[in-house]
């Protein structure tokens, strides 16, 4: 598991261990990856990481259509492995959350230990601190520096 | 009142019970819940699916036939699952000065309602 943040570590931690899923993905709404746990190469994360942010804003835009608020959770069921993408709200924003799962865990699992990790996620979250918005001219170099630290190459 | 409210509401009225819930086995999800306030059904029922399921691959392991009922007791009260037909688990959260005896005949009876 690698995190560019410290604090995200500990909640993502203990939301591994309890959930038993096989990849997470922990990521802005723009599709800035946060952390990562499971994923051995940076194409997969960042692939991973644009298709979930643009699955989300989907939803979202389809809920507000739909007169809703947001979508919770959007769960992909398969035969050997599901997937479930999740928005929340942090004190840094909102969130992305990507999980890969298999047989040995159920959804009800995941979104129990999920929710946990985002509880645990607010709480700890450093708050004089705001995310500087990401500008299309730093875009290259802010993603080099996060697939190196996310990947340690 | 639909069969699954009329199971939850028989055994949430057996004296100790604090809440009941009916969880589809293979996803941990809740179907129905009758809980008292303070009672946590989205971990009772993700917890307790996960369990059971693990309880009934242990006994078909071991070659015997799966739990018609399982209790875990803890301090202050216990979990209760009976498995049902459909993929369904009932479960029951009790307090320690439960009936525990009636409250395992009601659900016994109860979870077969369910089919």
């Amino acid at each position: 598991m690698r995190a560019l943040e410290p604090w995200v570590v500990q909640p993502l931690e203990t939301f591994l261990a309890e959930s038993a899923a096989r990849l997470t993905l922990l990521m802005t709404m723009s599709g800035q990856v946060v952390a990562q746990h499971g994923f051995s190469r940076s194409l997969d994360v960042m692939s991973a990481a644009a298709l979930g942010a643009g699955i989300v804003a989907s939803t979202e835009e389809l809920a507000r259509l739909m007169g809703a608020s947001r979508f919770e959770a959007l769960v992909h069921h398969g035969q050997r492995q599901s997937c479930m993408l999740a928005a929340f709200t942090t004190p840094r924003g909102r969130w992305i959350g990507l999980v890969v799962f298999g047989p040995e865990t159920s959804v009800g699992i995941i979104r129990l230990f999920f929710d946990q990790m985002v509880q645990q996620l607010a709480a700890v979250a450093p708050r004089e601190q705001t995310q500087p918005p990401m500008l299309a001219e730093n875009f290259e170099t802010e993603l080099n520096a996060s697939l190196k630290a996310l990947f340690g190459r | 009142m639909t069969a699954t409210q009329a199971v939850l509401d028989r055994v949430t009225r057996v004296p100790g019970v604090r809440g009941a819930v009916v969880v589809a086995a293979a996803d941990g999800l809740v179907v129905a819940e009758q809980l008292m306030d303070g009672v946590d059904g989205q971990a009772a029922a993700a917890l307790t699916a996960s369990l059971v399921g693990r309880l009934v691959r242990t006994a078909e392991g071991a070659g015997m036939r799966p739990p018609a009922f399982v209790q875990l007791r803890g301090d202050g009260g216990s979990v209760l699952a009976a498995p049902g037909p459909q993929d369904l688990v009932l479960v029951a959260v009790v307090g320690p000065d439960a009936n525990l005896g009636l409250a395992r005949l009601e659900m016994i009876e109860a979870v077969g309602r369910l089919a």
